[in-house]
């Protein structure tokens, strides 16, 4: 699927759904190819992609994450296995007699450029290599409903990083509340981002078997609540 | 106004300055980091609005009393462990019958207990809040729309009966996203009168004290604070109830929600199961229990806590219902199958 290259950074405002994203987007590669997922999030205390530690274990997806993520220790640890991850990302894997799949690392950052401050520790290896970094919008999020807002984020998540978005991901949606119509009356939002920022719209998403045209990523949600 | 996507400590600080506040003191804490990031980012902006981290939870409660003795709306936040922090600071708020807003974003405890939720601070919010004789008015949200709601509530009754207000969410409700309106309303910004803030020899000087050199006076100030109080439990207790269920489950906050799931899935197996979720935890809705009780066998209490609200259920039922109990502790949120296990016990313990 999707042309990716094989170093995928996940970005965008806290909140715009990257981790239920980076999982969907891990979970599609896995199918045909190797698959590590890197969760850089050192500013959200919950909803992380640690939490699908069981879900990536039963679908050969290697999670790399500091041994302190949901744990009850509050500080900002990255773990000693993310540089290596990242040095190594996006080399073929050997599967035996031969063969080799590509292979592809998915790195979730944490929300904001404060949360994109994690990726700077780690883009002189990653500005030297082939990457992707998707920048996750969402049109009904707080803050980043006018595209100059979601614009002024994006660079200053560059800026943090020292790494440039090369695709957008739309991910609007209002949780539980998502109607087909609510999802297509983000299309201009999200292409005006993409225009502005002079990159490609790569997606738009939506969760799996919503009727709308403009979805091409459908997506299930993993990321939520006990209750739910 | 069109809905939003928002966190639940974002949605909480966004309604504080959408209520008049102007001015925000804080030290940082896990898992409500966000309401302290959010007006570091937005109050200085705002005309008067002021943001400072403070140097400890003990230093931001004190400014919190100098800034409410002048006349300015305010809100501190902070999590279980900088709640206790503050708590000195919170008894000479309401020594001084200052109003203003306090946030706790449970997480679990005692000590640093963890950072993932809990609702262990019932006790504390509701019976202990700092020493003295006191009460501070708490409110239960149980949604990010009820985050913001109860914000803009909590304002009101600080205002209206000059004491300090405490929103009691848990780490959950402060994490997760959910779609929130705001209303147009608009709430007055002007300082409140009585503030010490200068009379220019046009009106009698405002004094801000909790320390009453004459008995007396303090016993006066005492008995008059307990009259508002008198009037709080009387006009400001909510609560969101089924009625007519034979097995009541009653639970606040994050729990409420797991609960209302549990109670759902319960009907649906044909048990006649009702939930009754306090909006308010002082006063404790004890008209509201009474009557969500009507037809009860028994009631479950549900919490983040080795059960901290099944006293006040007790005493509100004046003890004429079995009162059983089933909660998670360390940060463990219960699933709604957990409760539901739970209900069909107590449904044949009860014939209910």
């Amino acid at each position: 699927m999707m042309n990716l290259k094989n170093i995928i950074i996940v970005t965008g405002h806290y909140g715009s759904g990257k981790t239920n994203f980076s999982a969907n987007l891990a979970l599609k590669l896995a199918k045909k190819s190797a698959v590590s997922v890197v969760d850089l999030d050192i500013v959200n205390p919950f909803f992380r992609t640690a939490d699908f530690k069981d879900l990536f274990a039963g679908n050969n997806i290697s999670l790399i994450a500091s041994k302190y993520a949901n744990s009850s220790l509050d500080i900002p640890a990255l773990g000693f296995g993310i540089s290596g991850a990242v040095k190594n990302s996006g080399d073929r894997t050997s599967v035996g007699n031969g063969t080799s799949v590509s292979s592809y690392t998915i790195i979730d950052t944490g929300g904001d450029d404060e949360g994109a401050k994690a990726l700077g520790r780690y883009s002189d290896i990653l500005a030297n290599r082939q990457y992707e970094m998707l920048y996750v919008v969402n049109m009904y999020r707080y803050h980043t409903r006018k595209p100059e807002e979601a614009l002024e984020l994006l660079c200053a998540i560059e800026t943090v990083s020292g790494l440039k978005c090369t695709g957008i991901v739309n991910n609007s949606h209002l949780c539980g509340e998502t109607t087909p119509e609510i999802i297509a009356a983000s299309l201009p939002y999200a292409n005006e981002i993409a225009g502005k920022a002079g990159v490609p719209l790569l997606f738009t998403v939506g969760k799996r078997g919503i009727n709308c045209e403009s979805v091409d990523f459908p997506a299930e949600v993993l990321v939520k609540t006990t209750w739910q | 106004m069109e809905k939003s996507l928002m966190k639940g400590n974002e949605a909480c600080a966004e309604a504080a300055i959408r209520a008049g506040c102007k001015c925000y003191f804080g030290y940082p804490i896990t898992p409500q980091n966000e309401i302290t990031a959010y007006m570091s980012k937005c109050l200085p902006k705002i005309e008067g609005g002021v943001f400072v981290q403070a140097e400890s939870e003990i230093g931001a409660v004190n400014m919190l009393y100098g800034c409410a003795g002048s006349g300015v709306r305010c809100m501190t936040s902070s999590s279980s462990p900088g709640i206790s922090l503050k708590a000195e600071g919170i008894s000479y708020l309401a020594g001084a019958d200052l109003p203003c807003v306090i946030v706790n974003i449970q997480r679990g405890g005692p000590g640093l207990g963890t950072i993932q939720p809990s609702q262990a601070d019932y006790w504390q919010a509701t019976k202990a809040m700092g020493h003295g004789d006191l009460r501070i008015p708490t409110l239960a949200p149980n949604s990010v729309q009820e985050m913001v709601d109860m914000t803009t509530k909590a304002f009101k009754i600080a205002e209206k009966y000059r004491t300090p207000v405490m929103i009691l969410a848990d780490g959950l409700l402060g994490q997760m996203m959910e779609p929130v309106n705001f209303s147009d309303e608009t709430l007055s910004c002007e300082p409140y009168s009585f503030g010490a803030n200068g009379h220019g020899n046009k009106r009698p000087k405002n004094i801000i004290n909790s320390l009453y050199l004459d008995p007396l006076k303090l016993e006066e100030r005492i008995n008059e604070r307990f009259a508002r109080y008198e009037k709080i439990r009387l006009n400001e207790s909510a609560a969101d109830y089924d009625k007519g269920a034979k097995i009541v489950v009653a639970a606040y906050g994050s729990t409420a929600r797991v609960a209302r799931s549990a109670v759902d899935k319960a009907r649906a197996e044909g048990i006649n199961a009702g939930l009754f979720r306090p909006q308010t935890l002082w006063p404790f809705p004890e008209k509201q229990i009474k009557d969500a009780t009507v037809n009860a066998k028994a009631v479950l209490v549900s919490e983040m806590s080795m059960g901290q609200m099944v006293d006040d259920v007790k005493m509100a039922l004046e003890f004429k219902l079995p009162v059983e109990f089933f909660g998670r502790q360390g940060g463990f949120v219960p699933n709604p199958d957990e409760i539901l296990a739970k209900i069909k016990e107590m449904e044949g313990k009860y014939n209910a």
